[in-house]
């Protein structure tokens, strides 16, 4: 095959076709993908907000609302009704903390504070060491502990919890997150 | 070369990982586990697939001096189509590779099977050279996912049998420098024979 010459108007001219191809082509999936990506993130954060609370009836997406952590930054608040009565707040809580940086959860309280449950929405942690935090064995030992008697620290900082063996650090960011949650909650005045 | 060969070459003759030893970032990253591994090889499969044959169509008419560019366009692309699509399908594995998939453009063995063979051979060849060199990377990673996952955490395809821990180094980045290690030895005495 007779190569094309490597002449300005050529080299243009191809580089302009295939950035136009690569786009449209882009462009379509991107439309056709937009749908179930969106979804699937919905879904996923209805399946967490489930997991941390009670029984609810109401759509606790659509009455979202912000409450700012006094760090300069807002949580997102997830008000469960049952009937019209609040049985508990989901709030997605993060932490920077964490041996690889970002964690994002899904703590569940009830109205006086005390913690549901706990789900781990998104971390970067070390694969069998800081991952354990999903584990029901890290995170159960938090439900039905209120945070105004049951300190959020780890053992060898002088706290009630356990830590995760050879992931302190990411046990310290989790209780972190939790924290955060639970601050926000009371500054709110929601618990 | 007949196909035959232009398939088979890449399983072992010319194994991307295990011969070759490219693209061994994503491998050391993502097989800490056989699922994730497998899953990281078909997606650069797919890549490799879809790059090797736009690329044989069209070196005809992309000019030799901006070949790097135009190449590094059409990878992109179908790096993002594979990126929102898992994003779109698979959202857990999706999660588990994370910043691997974008990565893949990157990734030497997508851009030197453009370089070396793509662009100067024929689109039949071309496809089955994508496909075997595809397969092999994710035979390697599935092996070294697999025995990773097996001595580190004790379970295969996410399936426990044994409780408790295993040797957690296999899990982390000194185990993967192990195996990718022993791996290549094994490969290199069996050649010799």
């Amino acid at each position: 095959m007779a190569k094309t010459e490597s002449t300005f108007k050529n080299m243009a001219l191809s580089l302009t076709l295939i950035a136009l191809g690569a786009s449209a082509s882009l462009g379509f999936v991107y439309e056709l993908t937009k749908e179930p990506i969106a979804l699937s993130v919905l879904n996923k954060k209805l399946n967490a907000i489930r997991e941390v609370v009670p029984e609810f009836n109401n759509n606790p997406n659509e009455e979202m609302f912000r409450l700012s952590t006094g760090e300069g930054d807002s949580l997102e608040i997830y008000p469960a009704k049952k009937d019209g009565e609040i049985v508990g707040y989901a709030v997605n809580t993060f932490t920077n903390k964490g041996f690889s940086g970002y964690i994002n959860l899904m703590a569940g309280f009830k109205p006086d504070g005390t913690i549901i449950n706990i789900s781990v929405l998104q971390q970067k942690e070390t694969p069998g060491l800081g991952t354990k935090m999903t584990d029901p064995g890290f995170k159960d030992q938090f439900i039905d502990k209120n945070p105004s008697q049951f300190q959020l620290k780890v053992r060898k900082d002088g706290g009630p919890v356990d830590a995760i063996t050879a992931a302190t650090i990411s046990s310290r960011a989790f209780c972190d997150a939790v924290q955060r949650a639970y601050n926000t909650l009371e500054k709110g005045g929601l618990k | 070369m007949n196909q035959m060969q232009n398939f088979t070459k890449g399983f072992f003759k010319e194994n991307p990982i295990l011969v070759l030893v490219l693209g061994t970032c994503p491998t050391l990253a993502t097989t800490s586990s056989a699922l994730n591994g497998m899953g990281m090889g078909i997606a650069t499969t797919f890549v490799l697939l879809g790059s090797n044959v736009v690329i044989s169509l069209l070196s005809g008419v992309i000019p030799d001096k901006v070949r790097i560019p135009a190449f590094i366009v059409i990878i992109a692309s179908f790096v993002t189509i594979v990126d929102l699509v898992m994003q779109a399908y698979v959202p857990s594995l999706y999660e588990k590779l994370g910043i691997f998939i974008p990565l893949i453009v990157v990734n030497c063995i997508v851009l030197g099977r453009a370089e070396a063979f793509a662009s100067k051979n024929s689109v039949l060849s071309s496809f089955f050279d994508g496909i075997g060199m595809g397969l092999g990377f994710t035979m390697a990673l599935g092996i070294m996912g697999a025995f990773r996952e097996i001595v580190g955490s004790g379970s295969i395809f996410g399936y426990k049998f044994i409780s408790g821990d295993g040797i957690l180094v296999f899990i982390l980045a000194p185990g993967a420098f192990w195996v990718l290690g022993y791996l290549i030895a094994l490969i290199n005495r069996l050649k010799r024979t």
